[in-house]
C-alpha cells in the first residue's frame, strides 16, 4: 500500500513498471476492504458477541456476564417488538403500494414528452434528494392543527375545521401522517425508475401491435406492464429496504408516537441502545435486523443483476 | 481546532491513534465548554458568565440543547467519553449513574477547602441536585438552578366579571386559584372550547410528551397527591402496593380526565416549550410548567405584567407535593480543564453572584437570597416559587433512571395519551417494567 | 406534427402536462413553506390562520446565527442608537444579544465532514472500480456484493458497535470519526457507480497506451480516469449529499465539536419558546445548496439512486 501511494507521481511509476497487474489488483482494492472491515465487519463480529452478554455501555463498572440466548428470547417474546414489525409492515406496505401508483401515473404522463417535461421532473424529485431529518422536522410544522398549513389545506377542501384534527397527535392519523411525507419525499424515486423503463420500451413494438390492430388498453397490459415489471420491482425492494431503516424522519415527525402507533423498528432499536443503553440486548436485537436485510439484500442483488443484465 | 487539525491527520491511517488532544490543563487561560439545556435560563447565564470571563482570564462557550434531546445528547456524550463539556449542569436525576460510573469529579474536597457549605443552599436542592447515594454527603454537583413544577394562570380571564358569574352558577363557588387538583381540572373543563374575544381558548396545558421525560415530570405532580409512592418506605424497592395503590390508580385516571376534558387539539406530545407557546398565544387559561418560565411570562407583552398569576400545584386527598426539576452543576471527569472549572463553580457559588443569578432571570437555590427578607415580594411569582420549592419529589435518581423513565414514559404515555388500557393496568405493568429493571440492577 | 403511431396527440400531450404540472407545484408548497416561513416574524409564523401575505423580515435569520436573553430592566431603559442594526432588530423584542450562536459551526462542520468523506470515498472507491472493472480480482462478485450490502444496514443497528469503537479509539464526536464513518458507508456507492462508468469505457483505449509504453498507472491516470470524469463528478455529488443529509449516525455519534446541521436544525430554539422562522432560516441555507447540486445532476440521478442498475 505503501509503495502504491509513493507511485502515484509518473518518475517513480516507472520505478515499478514491473508490477503485475494482479499486484496492482490488489493494492487498489485493499483499501476499500480494509476500511470496510474495519468499520463493517469488525463492529458486527463485536456485536454478535455482545449479543450474548448483558453489557451495559453506560455500566462500565459493573461485570459483563454472558446470558446465553436471553436476549434473543427477551425480544421475540416481547410483544412490543411484534408491535414494532406491526407499525413498519403498516408503513412499508402503504408507502409502496400509494407509492407505486402514484409515481408509475406521473412517469406514464411525463413519458407522454409534453413540453418542458424534463424540467417539471427535476422539480418533482427536489423532495426525494433533501435531508429527511430537516425536512421531516418542519413537517411537524405543517401538521400543527392551529397554525399549520396541512390541515387549513384539508379544511379548505373537505370543509372540515381545521383544527377539529390532528395528524401527529391522533393514535388513528399518525400512521397516515408518516406515509404522507414518505410519499411526498420519495414517489419521484419510484417515478423516475418507471421512467427509465417506459423509455426502455422500443417504439417497435407499439408499431406492431398497432398494426396488429390490439387496443390501446391491451397494448398498456401485454407490453407496456410486462416490459416494465423488472424496473417496478426494483423500484420496489429499493423502497422496501429503505423504509426498513426508516428512522430520520420518522422521528422526528412524531417520535414514535403517539403511544407506540408509529414506533418503527429502528426507532424501538434506537430506545433500547441509547436511551435505556442495553447494549446486550441491543444487540441482540441489531443482529435480528441484519439477517432479516441480508435476506432482503440477496434478494435485491439477485434482481439488481437481472435488470443489469437486460 | 489544533485537536480538529490532528484529527483530520488521523484519519489517513485507518487504525487512528484517537488520543491526540491537546491538553493545557494549567493555571494559564483555558477554553471552558458549559453545557445545559437551552432554555431562557441558559441564555441568562450567558450573560452572567461574562464577569468571571473577565475576572479569570478563562474564556467561556456554550452548548445549549432543547430539553427533549438533552438527556439523550448528553448521556451520549457522557457515556461516550466525549471532551465536549467541562462544566456539566445536568438534570438532577443523572447524579447516580454519573457518581457510580466516575463520571463527575466527586466534589467534596473541593467545597472544604474552598469554604463552600452545602448548609447554605435549599436542602431540597442538595438532596435533589448533589447527593449520592441520597441522603449521605457525599457530593457531586453544587445546586445551580432551583426548579419545581408550578402552574401559570390568565389572572385577567378569571377576573371577569360574565366568566366568574358563569362559573360560579355553573360549579357553585368563585372562580379562584384551585384549592385541589379536582378543582382544577373542573376549571380547566369549564374554559374548554370557551370563546374568549372572538377565540376559541381551551383549559390547560399539561405535559404529556413521550419521548423524553414530559409525561412523567407531568403525571407525577397528581400522583404525589393521590398517594402514590416509589417504594416501600421501610423496605427499599418494594413496589407493589406502592406504585399502584389504589390513590395512584385515581390520580393517574385524573389526569387521563385532565388531559381529554381540558386540553388543547394536538396537545400529544406537549412539554415546556409547546406549553409555553400554548400559552402565551392566549390558547388556554393555566398551564402546567417549571418554575423558569415565570420571569418570560411576566415579560411577555400579551400575558405579562400582571395578567398572569401562579400557583403551587394544588393538593389531592394524599397531600400536597409537586414534582422537582432543576439541576446542579457538576465537573466532567473526563475534561481537560478540571481546575478551570472547579474555579468556575468557586465563582458561582459566591452569594453576590447567586444574587445577580437571581436578578437577570436564574433561579438561585442559595438560602441566603432565597430567605432574604424581601425575596418575596421581589417579582409576582417569587412567593409561589418557595412555596412550591417547600413541597418538592423527586423522581428515581438511581444509575438504572433512564430505563426507570422510559418505562414509566411508554406506560402513562400510552394509557393518557393513546388511551390503551386502563389505569390499573397501567400502574400493573409499570410495576412489572420495574422490577425488572431492579433484577437486572440486582437490587432485588 | 408527425403521425407516428407512438406519438401522443396534442390534447393527450396537454391533459399529461396538466396533471404532472399540478402535482409538481403542490410537491413545491412544503419547500416554498420553509423559504418563506424564514422570512417571517415570529408572530406571523403562528398566526392562525396562517398567513400567506406578511411583512418580510430576516428576525429569522438574525435569530439564526445569535445567541439572546431577555434585556434586563437596566438595558431597556438606555436607547442606543450606536449599535448595528440587527442588535437594534433584537431589541425591538427586548431582548438583547448574548453571542454567536452555533449554527455557523454546524454548518461548516457539515462541509468539512461531507467533503472530507466525500474525498476519500471517490479516491478509493476509482481504485477499487477501476481493479473490480479491468482486472480478475478473485472472488469479484461476492466482494462486490459485500460491498453493497454495507449500504443496506439500518444505521441505528451499525450504531451500537461503532459508538464503543469509537469511545475505545478516542473518535468520539471527531471529524476524523465522521469522515471515516461516511467514507466507509459511501464507498459502496462509489465502487458500483464509478465501476459502472468505468466498465463503459472501452478496453481498447488503455491496451493502445500500454503499447505505446504507458505503464498500467499511467494508462489509468491518463487514459481512465479524463474519460470517467463526468461520472466520478457526478458520483462525488451523490456521495456529498449522502453525507450531507445523513442524520442517525450524526445523532448519535457526535455531540458537538463535530455535530453536522441536520441534528442540529431540529434543536433551534428561541427565546421562549420554538423559534419556527429561524428553524426555517436554518433549514433554507442548509436545503438550497442540494437543490442547485439537483439540478446539476439530472442527467445521472436515475443512475446515482440506483447505485448504477438502471441507466438511461
Amino acid at each position: 500500500m505503501d509503495r502504491a501511494a509513493r507511485a502515484t507521481p509518473p518518475p517513480v511509476a516507472k520505478q515499478i513498471k514491473g508490477l503485475s497487474d494482479r499486484a496492482i489488483a490488489w493494492i487498489f482494492v485493499a483499501p476499500t476492504i480494509i476500511i470496510l472491515l474495519a468499520i463493517n465487519i469488525f463492529p458486527l463480529i463485536w456485536t454478535i458477541y455482545l449479543s450474548f452478554t448483558n453489557y451495559a455501555v453506560n455500566r462500565p463498572n459493573r461485570d459483563v456476564s454472558f446470558v446465553g440466548l436471553r436476549n434473543y428470547e427477551r425480544i421475540l417474546s416481547d410483544e412490543g417488538t411484534w408491535a414494532t414489525m406491526q407499525a413498519t409492515a403498516h408503513f412499508l406496505i402503504w408507502t409502496i403500494v400509494i407509492q407505486v401508483l402514484i409515481g408509475f401515473t406521473l412517469a406514464y404522463l411525463i413519458n407522454k414528452k409534453f413540453r418542458g417535461n424534463d424540467l417539471w421532473t427535476t422539480i418533482i424529485v427536489f423532495p426525494m434528494m433533501l435531508s429527511p431529518a430537516v425536512v421531516g422536522n418542519f413537517w411537524t410544522f405543517l401538521y400543527q392543527p392551529q397554525i399549520g398549513l396541512f390541515n387549513y389545506v384539508v379544511s379548505f377542501f373537505t370543509g372540515a375545521d381545521p383544527s377539529s384534527f390532528s395528524m401527529i397527535a391522533s393514535v388513528d392519523l399518525a400512521p397516515w401522517a408518516i406515509i404522507i411525507v414518505d410519499t411526498w419525499m420519495w414517489t419521484p424515486f419510484v417515478m423516475l425508475i418507471c421512467l427509465a423503463g417506459l423509455r426502455s420500451i422500443p417504439d417497435s413494438i407499439y408499431e406492431a401491435a398497432e398494426c396488429d390492430r390490439a387496443s390501446k388498453w391491451r397494448q398498456f397490459w401485454t407490453i407496456t406492464i410486462p416490459m416494465i415489471l423488472p424496473f417496478l420491482m426494483l423500484a420496489v425492494l429499493f423502497r422496501g429496504i429503505e423504509n426498513f431503516k426508516m428512522f430520520d424522519l420518522v422521528v422526528q415527525l412524531t417520535g414514535g408516537g403517539p403511544g407506540n402507533t408509529t414506533t418503527l423498528t429502528s426507532i424501538d432499536l434506537k430506545r433500547e441502545a441509547f436511551e435505556k443503553w442495553r447494549t446486550g440486548f441491543s444487540s441482540a436485537y441489531a443482529v435480528i435486523l441484519f439477517v432479516t436485510v441480508f435476506g432482503l439484500a440477496s434478494i435485491y442483488v439477485k434482481a439488481l443483476n437481472k435488470v443489469k443484465a437486460r | 481546532m489544533k485537536s480538529k487539525l490532528l484529527n483530520s491527520v488521523a484519519v489517513m491511517s485507518v487504525v487512528a491513534s484517537g488520543a491526540v488532544f491537546s491538553s493545557a490543563s494549567t493555571a494559564s487561560a483555558d477554553e471552558l465548554t458549559l453545557c445545559w439545556a437551552a432554555w431562557d435560563p441558559a441564555n441568562a447565564l450567558v450573560e452572567l458568565s461574562k464577569e468571571f470571563e473577565a475576572q479569570s482570564g478563562h474564556k467561556m462557550s456554550f452548548e445549549f440543547v432543547p430539553w427533549p434531546n438533552f438527556a439523550d445528547r448528553m448521556l451520549n456524550e457522557l457515556n461516550s467519553g466525549g471532551k465536549l463539556c467541562d462544566l456539566l449542569i445536568g438534570d438532577s436525576q443523572w447524579i447516580g449513574g454519573a457518581a457510580e460510573n466516575g463520571q463527575f469529579v466527586k466534589l467534596n474536597d473541593f467545597f472544604e477547602k474552598e469554604g463552600i457549605k452545602m448548609d447554605d443552599f435549599l436542602p431540597a436542592t442538595v438532596t435533589g441536585y448533589a447527593e449520592w447515594p441520597k441522603n449521605t454527603p457525599n457530593y457531586y454537583a453544587l445546586p445551580a438552578y432551583a426548579d419545581v413544577v408550578g402552574w401559570t394562570y390568565r389572572k385577567d380571564w378569571f377576573e371577569r366579571p360574565e366568566i366568574a358569574q358563569e362559573f360560579k352558577e355553573k360549579y357553585g363557588r368563585d372562580l379562584a386559584v384551585p384549592a385541589t387538583l379536582e378543582e382544577l381540572q373542573e376549571v380547566g373543563e369549564f374554559f374548554q372550547g370557551r370563546e374568549i374575544d372572538g377565540k376559541t381558548v381551551y383549559g390547560a396545558a399539561i405535559y404529556t410528551e413521550r419521548g423524553s421525560e414530559g409525561i412523567t415530570m407531568g403525571v407525577t405532580n397528581v400522583l404525589y397527591n393521590y398517594g402514590f409512592q416509589y417504594d416501600n418506605p421501610d423496605k427499599p424497592y418494594e413496589l407493589e402496593g406502592f406504585v399502584n395503590s389504589e390513590g395512584a390508580i385515581q390520580g393517574l385516571e385524573l389526569y387521563k380526565k385532565l388531559y381529554e376534558t381540558a386540553t388543547p387539539p394536538g396537545a400529544s406530545d406537549a412539554y415546556m416549550s409547546a406549553n409555553i407557546d400554548a400559552y402565551k398565544s392566549g390558547q388556554v387559561a393555566m398551564q402546567m410548567n417549571f418554575a423558569f418560565i415565570w420571569p418570560g411570562v411576566e415579560a411577555d407583552p400579551n400575558v405579562g405584567g400582571g395578567k398572569s398569576g401562579y400557583f403551587a400545584n394544588p393538593a389531592g386527598p394524599a397531600g400536597q407535593f409537586a414534582q422537582l426539576g432543576g439541576q446542579g452543576i457538576s465537573v466532567v471527569a473526563n475534561s481537560d480543564s478540571k481546575d478551570a472549572a472547579l474555579e468556575y463553580i468557586k465563582w458561582f457559588a459566591q452569594e453576590e453572584v447567586q444574587q445577580k443569578w437571581w436578578d437577570v432571570g436564574g433561579a438561585s437555590a442559595m438560602r441566603s437570597v432565597v430567605e432574604a427578607p424581601g425575596f418575596a415580594d421581589s417579582q409576582p411569582f417569587a412567593q409561589t416559587f418557595l412555596d412550591s420549592m417547600a413541597i418538592v419529589k423527586d423522581f428515581w435518581a438511581e444509575p438504572a433512571y433512564a430505563s426507570l423513565l422510559l418505562a414509566t414514559q411508554e406506560r402513562v404515555h400510552n394509557y393518557v395519551v393513546a388511551g390503551q388500557g386502563t389505569a390499573k393496568e397501567a400502574l400493573d405493568g409499570l410495576v412489572e417494567d420495574w422490577n425488572e429493571i431492579f433484577e437486572d440492577e440486582g437490587k432485588k | 406534427m408527425s403521425f407516428s403511431v407512438t406519438e401522443p396527440s396534442r390534447r393527450q400531450k396537454w391533459i399529461a402536462g396538466s396533471l404532472v404540472v399540478g402535482y409538481a407545484l403542490i410537491t413545491l408548497i412544503p419547500l416554498l413553506w420553509i423559504i418563506a416561513t424564514g422570512f417571517k416574524s415570529s408572530a406571523d409564523s403562528i398566526a392562525y390562520p396562517p398567513k400567506v401575505v406578511f411583512q418580510p423580515t430576516v428576525e429569522g435569520y438574525v435569530n439564526l446565527f445569535t445567541t439572546q436573553t431577555r434585556m434586563g430592566e437596566d438595558l431597556r431603559a438606555e436607547p442606543r442608537e450606536d449599535l448595528p442594526w440587527y442588535e437594534q432588530l433584537v431589541r425591538e423584542k427586548g431582548n438583547t444579544i448574548v453571542g454567536a450562536s452555533r449554527y455557523s459551526e454546524r454548518f461548516f462542520n457539515s462541509v468539512i465532514i461531507g467533503f472530507g468523506s466525500t474525498f476519500f470515498a471517490i479516491l478509493l472507491g476509482t481504485m477499487a472500480a477501476y481493479a473490480f472493472s479491468r482486472f480478475r480480482v478473485p472472488l469479484k462478485d461476492d466482494l462486490l456484493f459485500f460491498i453493497l450490502s454495507t449500504r443496506m444496514m439500518p444505521p441505528i443497528a451499525v450504531a451500537v458497535p461503532i459508538f464503543l469503537m469509537f469511545r475505545n479509539l478516542g473518535l468520539s464526536d471527531t471529524h476524523a470519526g465522521m469522515i471515516l464513518l461516511y467514507t466507509a458507508i459511501n464507498l459502496s456507492l462509489s465502487v458500483w457507480l464509478i465501476n459502472g462508468f468505468i466498465d463503459e469505457i472501452p478496453v481498447e483505449y488503455e491496451e493502445a497506451a500500454l503499447i505505446d509504453g504507458y505503464t498500467r498507472f499511467q494508462a489509468f491516470y491518463k487514459v481512465v480516469l479524463p474519460q470517467a470524469t463526468t461520472g466520478i463528478a457526478s458520483t462525488a455529488i451523490f456521495c456529498l449529499i449522502f453525507a450531507w443529509n445523513e442524520y442517525a449516525l450524526a445523532v448519535l455519534l457526535t455531540s458537538g465539536t463535530a455535530q453536522t446541521a441536520p441534528p442540529f436544525i431540529p434543536t433551534i430554539i428561541g427565546v421562549g419558546g420554538q423559534d419556527w422562522p429561524a428553524v426555517a432560516a436554518g433549514a433554507t441555507i442548509f436545503l438550497v445548496p442540494v437543490m442547485v447540486f439537483t439540478i446539476l445532476l439530472r442527467k445521472h440521478l436515475l443512475r446515482g439512486i440506483t447505485f448504477g442498475a438502471v441507466r438511461k
